[in-house]
């Protein structure tokens, strides 16, 4: 490579400093988002292959009793006198005060070595451990809200997941009332153990092998989905910034390689070169891009934990680790997007005729002939999207279909502007307008990319922020109905649960037990409710579909209600005899709204509830009072009954709390929205300043016929304006066929419950203004160099000599 | 008169320091003349074509069209000169590439409020652009654009016609043929016409030659 040559290409971007500018923040800004939400994913998936792995011994096989009714000391003697190296494990959900933790019970001396990730350090730690008061090993943020809650020793182990606890198996036993029995068996890696062989010494119990268990990373997999297609879509906006700048850059050097060539730089040498540059700025921009998008994804990790958490029960750090393997993707992703977008202008450069014309020709330009191969290619995009919204089925058919409709009414877009601007220049009245409207044409190739990011990035707010809002109201609405009790209740244990409930009996109008216990139904892990038989379910319980006197046969011990996710997941229908745990059963006679629930659930009568789980914990109750006595009502639960106010939440709190939950959940999604958008009006503006660099030739006449600068800046301006008013327009329906999608195809699959869809026009109002703001920003910079250029240099356009 | 130049000065900044292009040039068009503008390159020719078509501002002196001192217009009133006195005719054409031929045409006459449907056919018919009307400025010969240019501002009608080198980028058979409609035509528009030309052939096929030479007129 001729350095001489090099340097001579380089020279490009000492002249142009703000194109470089543009190429450097598009490969930044694309790689920032990209590589943003793979860290977020990375770490959260990091976080759910610890967690099963410290929680459930995931790598290991387990022995666990068939009929899911816990193994019997008995039994797991039997075993170890049979020669098996086992270790017990006990586990389940208990309560301190507010804070509830899942307690994991395990034998340190019996259990496999590494197998849990929690070792016990010393001698002094195990006796710890062991003491009947118990020791509880928990992470630094669960150890934080036990502060207060429990009279435990609690001591921070850095491997324990949030929101779980480990402490000794007998202590566990207490706690959770398993009396004696086990929850399974965890299998030393070394002994061999085959079902026939388990079947001869205990045949109630079986193997579960390591793939059988349920993982959380299984059910999040939409969640990330969604982020990772997020971030796509900001690459996708991104590298059109990166791509238009190329093929700018490839027109502003045509004479220069013109020239190197003809002064003997080889064809091949001067596509090295070029590769070699792109290459240089790919790496420089995404180290950069890389930074950005740590920065990003660690402002965003607090919100995404909250959703996980908030949606699935995922637990997932809220911090985020920086990994060698993400910095390499990172830049392998900077250099594969800019290889993609350049790779057009790179075979320009490879085919270009040694004596091509120095004068840059019309950059970009579309012809009609392209404009609607173009819109072919969108139309047939769109046809498929609404083949596989009909037809295809599936989370990965959902998000196939958002992204036929995306892309299609993105390739769309050029040609029913260009149809739009005809029609309006045939309906001009003036030679100005008609001009203006002709003019604004001929820009059209050259600002198609940025519009089309302009499209996506409005479609997907007003997409999302359909069905956000959507789900907010609908969500409201749902919690209005379903937080009927004045009053939230909880008890520190049975005695004080015991009193409460007699007091309350004299107090409220109605006490209404929150009683539940877990188990498996139809092959999942769902919470069984008892409700008691009040008029307050019958008023005000949302239910999605029903059958006659649902109340009357769920009290009586017959029937049960389960929630709109078993439903839809086809585990229940209406009629339906469901066996409970213990071989139980209960008809399926409702089902029921249950947002922002991950798992199943069933409700049963209440007495139905405690007569087949006699040891259900008896410690949450809702209370109804007249509104307005509510208050005075807590008061005196605290005064007389000496419950803490923290065991108390009013339902206005309660309603409060859920809606911050709520909006939490959405932060981030709102997050990227902000983001792509951001992306696209960068797009806008590095646009229209390459635009007006070859604007000069093309105002200089009109200027010259004597239209004023000015009035040539204020054309400049409704030109963009006008060209983002149609965008907008277009971006409408596109936005709201995405919600709709999102709604009834991606929500259904993703979390199995379907919402209502409504429009809310005042909101697109608000982001049209936003991107109005965006777009008038975008231009004001090459306007205000319109307006104030100095004459001369639009003389320079005629000036054969001076 | 309708044109008239008195002691107009010119000078530009360059990296060289200040360079004085005009030192005083006197000149005077009368209406339906047609004056060549020569010199050699860098004389001040087109300087002298930009400050009349006030394109440009003079330092010095006054430039007088149709009785009123041009350098004593602000912005607006330029650009409404502009408009409605001169038509400006360049080598490089200068058509604007989104309009049609016919749009070209009648854009200037429109924005003066002077269209002529008539005349607008008349003179298409005369420049020999029946045929392509329809089509846009890159579809056209550098001979058709420059007619499209010097139709543009005859349908017009100004009183005063500027013009740079327009036969600069054509081949001289096409040149001559361009130039002839124009002379011609800017006659039939009772327009009054600077030439700016290097070629002593085209000039004296004008009214009136004036040469410029060290930033004045000699002859």
């Amino acid at each position: 490579m001729n350095l001489v040559a090099f340097a001579a290409l380089l020279s490009h971007w000492r002249r142009k400093p703000l194109q470089l500018l543009t190429l450097v923040m598009g490969i930044t800004l694309a790689t920032a988002l990209w590589s943003g939400v793979q860290a977020i994913n990375a770490e959260a998936r990091a976080s759910y292959a610890r967690a099963s792995s410290v929680l459930e011994q995931g790598s290991l096989r387990q022995i666990v009793a068939k009929e899911d009714d816990g193994i019997a000391t008995a039994v797991y003697g039997r075993l170890r006198r049979a020669g098996l190296n086992i270790s017990p494990v006990i586990e389940g959900n208990y309560r301190f005060g507010p804070v509830r933790i899942r307690m994991v019970g395990i034998e340190p001396l019996t259990m496999p070595r590494g197998s849990s990730g929690v070792t016990i350090a010393n001698g002094a730690e195990l006796s710890g451990f062991f003491s009947t008061t118990g020791l509880l090993l928990v992470s630094a943020a669960t150890a934080e809200r036990l502060r207060g809650n429990t009279e435990m020793a609690v001591k921070v182990h850095g491997n324990v997941p949030d929101g779980a606890a480990f402490v000794d198996i007998s202590v566990a036993d207490k706690l959770l009332e398993k009396h004696g029995k086990i929850d399974r068996l965890v299998i030393a890696p070394e002994q061999r153990v085959t079902v026939q062989a388990l079947e001869q010494i205990a045949p109630g119990l079986t193997i579960r092998e390591p793939a059988d268990q349920p993982d959380v990373s299984r059910l999040t997999d939409s969640f990330h989905l969604n982020l990772t297609a997020f971030g796509f879509l900001s690459f996708v906006v991104g590298l059109f910034i990166v791509y238009s700048t190329t093929g700018l850059t490839f027109e502003q050097r045509r004479g220069t390689l013109r020239t190197l060539r003809s002064l003997g730089v080889s064809l091949r040498t001067l596509a090295v070169m070029i590769v070699v540059e792109l290459s240089i700025l790919a790496l420089v921009s995404g180290v950069l891009g890389v930074i950005l998008g740590y920065i990003i994804a660690w402002l965003l990790m607090p919100g995404v934990a909250a959703t996980l958490r908030n949606l699935y029960g995922a637990n997932v750090s809220g911090s985020l680790s920086i990994r060698p393997e993400w910095w390499l993707a990172g830049l392998a992703i900077a250099l594969g997007g800019t290889g993609v977008s350049s790779a057009q202008s790179l075979w320009r450069v490879w085919t270009l005729p040694i004596l091509a014309a120095a004068q840059p020709r019309a950059w970009a330009r579309a012809s009609a002939r392209s404009l609607v191969y173009q819109a072919g290619a969108g139309g047939s995009l769109l046809i498929l999207a609404a083949l596989l919204a009909i037809a295809g089925s599936g989370l990965v058919a959902g998000f196939a279909v958002l992204a036929c409709l995306l892309l299609g009414a993105a390739l769309i877009l050029p040609g029913l502007i260009a149809v739009t601007l005809i029609t309006a220049q045939q309906f001009a009245r003036s030679a100005l307008m008609e001009w203006f409207w002709a003019d604004t044409r001929i820009q059209l190739p050259g600002l198609s990319l940025a519009l089309m990011a302009l499209l996506l990035a409005l479609s997907a707010n007003i997409g999302v922020g359909t069905m956000v809002s959507s789900f907010r109201l609908t969500f409201i609405g749902w919690l209005d109905q379903r937080l009927a009790a004045e009053l939230y209740v909880t008890a520190k244990d049975d005695d004080q649960s015991e009193r409460l409930r007699t007091w309350l009996q004299r107090h409220a109008t109605a006490v209404l037990p929150i009683w539940s216990v877990d188990g498996e139904v139809s092959g999942e892990q769902v919470q069984i409710f008892g409700v008691a038989d009040d008029p307050t379910y019958r008023e005000h319980w949302p239910l999605i579909a029903s059958d006659k006197d649902v109340w009357g046969t769920v009290a009586n011990g017959q029937g049960a209600l389960v929630n709109e996710q078993m439903w839809r997941r086809g585990q229940a229908k209406i009629g339906q005899p469901l066996v409970m745990p213990g071989g139980w059963t209960a008809t399926v006679v409702g089902v029921y709204s249950d947002y922002g629930n991950p798992i199943g659930q069933v409700i049963v009568g209440i007495d139905t509830l405690v007569d087949h789980y006699p040891n259900v914990p008896k410690l949450r109750y809702g209370v109804r009072v007249p509104p307005e006595q509510a208050q005075d009502l807590k008061l005196q639960l605290v005064a007389e009954l000496g419950l803490p106010e923290t065991a108390i939440v009013d339902q206005a709190s309660l309603k409060r709390q859920s809606r911050a939950i709520f909006d939490q959940t959405f932060k981030v999604t709102g997050a990227l929205n902000v983001l792509t958008l951001a992306v696209a009006g960068f797009a806008m503006f590095s646009s229209l300043l390459t635009l007006s660099g070859i604007r000069l030739p093309q105002l200089a006449p009109v200027w010259a016929i004597g239209v004023r600068r000015r009035d040539l800046a204020l054309y400049e301006i409704a030109r963009t304006l006008a060209l983002w008013l149609v965008t907008f327009l277009a971006a409408i329906p596109v936005g709201l066929t995405l919600a709709w999608v999102l709604l009834s195809i991606v929500n259904v699959e993703a979390f199995g419950w379907r919402l209502p869809m409504m429009v809310f026009p005042i909101d697109w109002l608000w982001l049209g203004a936003i991107a109005l703001l965006a777009a008038f920003l975008s231009v004001l910079v090459p306007v205000r160099r319109l307006a104030t250029i100095n004459p001369a240099d639009l003389l320079r356009i005629f000036a054969n000599e001076r | 008169m309708i044109l008239t130049l008195s002691g107009v000065r010119k000078s530009y900044t360059t990296a060289e320091g200040l360079i004085e292009i005009l030192k005083g040039v006197d000149l005077q068009v009368a209406s339906g003349e047609s004056v060549a503008l020569t010199g050699e390159s860098g004389s001040g020719k087109s300087t002298l074509l930009h400050l009349a078509g006030c394109l440009d501002r003079a330092d010095s002196g006054s430039i007088v069209m149709n009785g009123r001192d041009i350098r004593q217009l602000n912005e607006n009133e330029c650009a409404h000169y502009r408009r409605t006195q001169v038509g400006l005719v360049f080598q490089q054409f200068n058509l604007i590439p989104s309009l049609t031929v016919a749009a070209n045409i009648s854009f200037h006459a429109k924005l003066a409020d002077r269209f002529d449907p008539a005349w607008e056919m008349e003179l298409i018919g005369k420049l020999g652009l029946r045929d392509y009307i329809s089509r846009y400025p890159e579809q056209l010969s550098g001979g058709q654009q420059q007619r499209v240019a010097i139709g543009r501002t005859l349908a017009a009608r100004p009183p005063l016609i500027l013009a740079d080198e327009p036969t600069g980028n054509l081949d001289e058979q096409t040149g001559d043929r361009v130039l002839d409609l124009m002379v011609s035509l800017s006659r039939t528009a009772r327009s009054a016409l600077l030439l700016v030309t290097h070629s002593a052939r085209l000039a004296g096929g004008l009214d009136r030659i004036v040469v410029l030479r060290g930033g004045k007129i000699v002859e």
